[in-house]
């Protein structure tokens, strides 16, 4: 079963937990600046709103790529790009819709999320629940099940229930 | 590993910047931030300097745990000399400018001199460049912030600023950072304007790594985890620091009106409850929570104002979210100015953010201001024709302004209430200890933070020392020295490690000293590490006494020392300084006129 990253802004009060963990696990220090996953905030700071990539399945960054240094990692869906191979062209960043995938001046590569193997750190340290982790076929269901709840309620007010 | 060894120095007179290895001596015994900064300032400056004058030094320091991934991570201090007190000043933040400073490689920055313009720094990892500040002299907190990001096309810059107030020395303008997170305390804003220093803009892209990493994340776990199922962790998260009004209204330790009450009949207009009702008309002042950098509490409020109230009714811009009501602000423009519109005390936070001042000691400020004006010593001729009365919101919003941008009577306002009551004749309405205007606890029925009050090294402070829990259980001043002492040595090791005092409700001295032995080189043991606070607390101290301040600093108010308790569970109490105090300078180890003994100099390595 392959899981996604789902992402509720609501839950995220911009702590950066996430970018921590991301950029401890991938480079061994922590470091927002190189994290793949970045919190960006809105409105003197009333909204706060936690991004990466989504794993496209027909990968606009994996295409584009001119020495097939991009591959999907099989058991986790994740595009992974393998440093060995990339030349630090760039064009997989022009061609990602969502910025997603970026250059790293450190080392000459891209770097993107490659969902720590399947185990992704970001998730589990963020202290709200805002990045979760689960089956990918699902993403949808806690936003079916609030609607549903909610639907309820409003049935049970009514005298349905 | 967890301190970046590099400590950039800036000196403004002559326009030059450099990068010089961190004294590993000194951060060996005094850990980072707060304790670091301390020992800087000691071997960088005569303590008897004009706290405005070009030989104050302006110290921004991290700790060891800053930028980590320790819960709280985000802190930074402000450690100079403080105009407001003419002693130490010690202002901590959070946010993100902390964590962003120690990310482009710096444990401390500091500023010496002043430059002949004004400026600004534009800090990226290792190249610090000073530059003129032309057009934001002039401007606010929030259109600072704005510019430089744009200016430097990096919306991710993070800036710690000042407005106008701390550019013409307003003696409590604080350094703001993030937009609504402040160095708040002691004038820290007025030193840096008085460097002709606009703001310090830093992006930091080299990371921050710590000894033992796996030994370091279980302990960071385990830490973490105690944060979740705790009850004081769970309360500031849901109402915020705002929940402490209605326990100090309950308990008859809320200062009212100057102090001449210790409850307020309006405390549920302006309390979390209140901020969470919804009017008639749909608006609810409470947006949501915030985290400041690591942190896993989120006790910060993010609100906003009613359309249709006086104050912005004609003033859109002021429509927008913004840091929400903490309670010492609500404190100090609630009850302590008689005043329950809680859309005027929003809105007064919003200017003291915006124009970089602590609401704290505006706040205790006009106040005074509002007795002397009752008393007729104060008149409309003084004011500008403002009504300057308690329950006057119209005058807390007017007189936040004009002193933010230094008009009219505002100016008089900039001098604290210690020089406003002096230069009106009755310095004894002045509620302050060494000059710094009062927390929201009165020390009548709180006697062991009286003792702290008292005592603190930057003036009357809440957060030096923790005893609520034993003035809760017992109204006297027996045995409160000891937990008074205790608490400040404890609470000084902590303000140096980059982490936040709030993690307190959950953790123990042996949290804290497993985070740091597994961040740090060494063994970090928690003996080690409270002598470490001890030691701060007394160079704190030798500072203070070498700037000119004595044993008649550490002293309360006449108005807490003889006048009782008006209600409350205090009723009829006055604050116990005189069975506190003695006991508490043998207990620290110092002579009766309040000078550390060459014992405890020697213990404490603090020899010269």
């Amino acid at each position: 079963m392959q899981k996604s990253l789902l992402i509720d802004p609501a839950k995220c009060t911009s702590c950066l937990q996430c970018e921590m963990a991301c950029s401890f696990e991938h480079e061994g220090v922590f470091n927002p600046a190189k994290s793949r996953i970045k919190v960006f905030e809105f409105e003197h700071g009333l909204r706060a709103i936690p991004y990466t990539c989504t794993q496209c399945a027909e990968a606009w960054c994996m295409q584009a790529c001119p020495v097939e240094a991009i591959t999907k990692n099989p058991a986790t869906g994740a595009m992974e790009v393998d440093e060995g191979t990339c030349v630090g062209c760039k064009v997989c960043t022009i061609a990602c819709p969502f910025g997603t995938i970026n250059y790293n001046q450190s080392t000459g590569k891209v770097i993107k999320c490659d969902l720590c193997g399947g185990d992704p750190e970001c998730a589990k340290a963020c202290p709200t629940g805002a990045i979760v982790y689960v089956d990918a076929d699902w993403t949808g269901y806690q936003r079916m099940e609030a609607w549903a709840v909610k639907t309820h309620a409003e049935g049970a007010a009514r005298g349905e229930g | 590993m967890a301190w970046q060894r590099k400590v950039l120095r800036v000196d403004l007179t002559k326009g030059v910047s450099e990068i010089e290895p961190l004294n590993m001596d000194w951060a060996n015994a005094y850990l980072g931030e707060r304790g670091l900064a301390t020992k800087y300032l000691w071997e960088n400056m005569d303590p008897k300097a004009d706290a405005m004058g070009p030989d104050n030094v302006l110290i921004f320091a991290t700790g060891p745990l800053t930028g980590t991934m320790a819960s709280t991570s985000g802190r930074y201090a402000v450690v100079t000399k403080g105009p407001l007190t003419g002693a130490i000043a010690c202002s901590n933040s959070g946010g993100k400018f902390g964590a962003e400073l120690k990310f482009a490689g710096y444990d401390l920055l500091i500023i010496q001199g002043v430059s002949p313009e004004p400026v600004y720094l534009h800090i990226v990892d290792d190249s610090c460049e000073i530059v003129p500040a032309g057009e934001l002299w002039g401007g606010t907190v929030w259109e600072t912030e704005e510019k430089l990001k744009a200016k430097h096309q990096n919306p991710l810059l993070k800036v710690a600023s000042i407005g106008v107030a701390g550019e013409r020395g307003v003696r409590y303008a604080c350094i703001i950072n993030d937009l609504h997170r402040a160095a708040g305390r002691s004038g820290v804003g007025a030193v840096m304007g008085s460097k002709n220093l606009k703001a310090v803009a830093v992006h930091g892209t080299l990371g921050v790594s710590v000894d033992d990493p796996k030994r370091f994340m279980e302990a960071v776990r385990a830490s973490k985890a105690l944060l979740v199922d705790n009850d004081g962790r769970k309360e500031l998260t849901e109402l915020g620091t705002n929940a402490m009004i209605d326990a100090m209204q309950e308990f008859g330790g809320l200062p009212t009106r100057n102090f001449h009450e210790v409850q307020f009949e309006g405390v549920g207009n302006i309390n979390p409850e209140a901020m969470e009702r919804v009017t008639p008309e749909g608006h609810r002042n409470l947006l949501t929570n915030k985290a400041c950098f690591g942190c896993t509490i989120a006790c910060g409020r993010i609100a906003h104002i009613d359309a249709t109230h006086f104050t912005i009714v004609n003033r859109p811009k002021y429509r927008h979210a913004s840091g929400g009501l903490e309670y010492e602000t609500a404190y100090a423009f609630g009850p302590l100015l008689g005043i329950d519109d809680i859309d005027a005390l929003t809105f007064a936070s919003f200017l003291m953010n915006e124009h970089g001042m602590d609401p704290i000691s505006f706040g205790g400020t006009l106040a005074s201001a509002m007795e002397l004006y009752g008393m007729g010593v104060i008149t409309d001729k003084d004011t500008d024709g403002v009504a300057l009365e308690f329950g006057n919101a119209e005058a807390l919003t007017v007189m936040a302004e004009k002193t933010g941008k230094y008009e009219g009577f505002g100016q008089t306002l900039g001098l604290g209430s210690r020089l406003l009551c002096e230069k009106y004749g009755h310095p004894e309405l002045s509620m302050t200890v060494k000059g710094q205007e009062f927390a929201g606890y009165d020390s009548r029925a709180l006697q062991g933070m009286g003792l702290g009050f008292a005592t603190s090294n930057r003036g009357a402070c809440h957060l030096k020392h923790d005893v609520f829990t034993q003035d809760m259980e017992d109204q006297t001043g027996q045995g409160k020295a000891k937990p008074c002492k205790d608490s400040q040595d404890l609470i000084s090791m902590v303000d140096s490690t980059g982490l936040c005092l709030f993690v307190m409700s959950a953790w123990g001295v042996e949290e804290f000293q497993k985070q740091i032995d597994a961040a740090c080189e060494g063994d970090w043991p928690v003996e080690r590490l409270l002598e470490i606070g001890e030691r701060i607390w007394n160079l704190e101290r030798l500072f203070n006494l070498r700037a000119g301040l004595t044993a008649a600093d550490d002293t309360l108010p006449k108005r807490l020392l003889e006048e009782p308790a008006p209600g409350g569970t205090a009723k009829g109490k006055v604050a116990q300084l005189d069975i506190m105090l003695p006991e508490y300078y043998q207990l620290r180890g110092w002579t009766p006129e309040g000078v550390p003994s060459n014992e405890t100099l020697d213990r404490l390595k603090l020899q010269a």
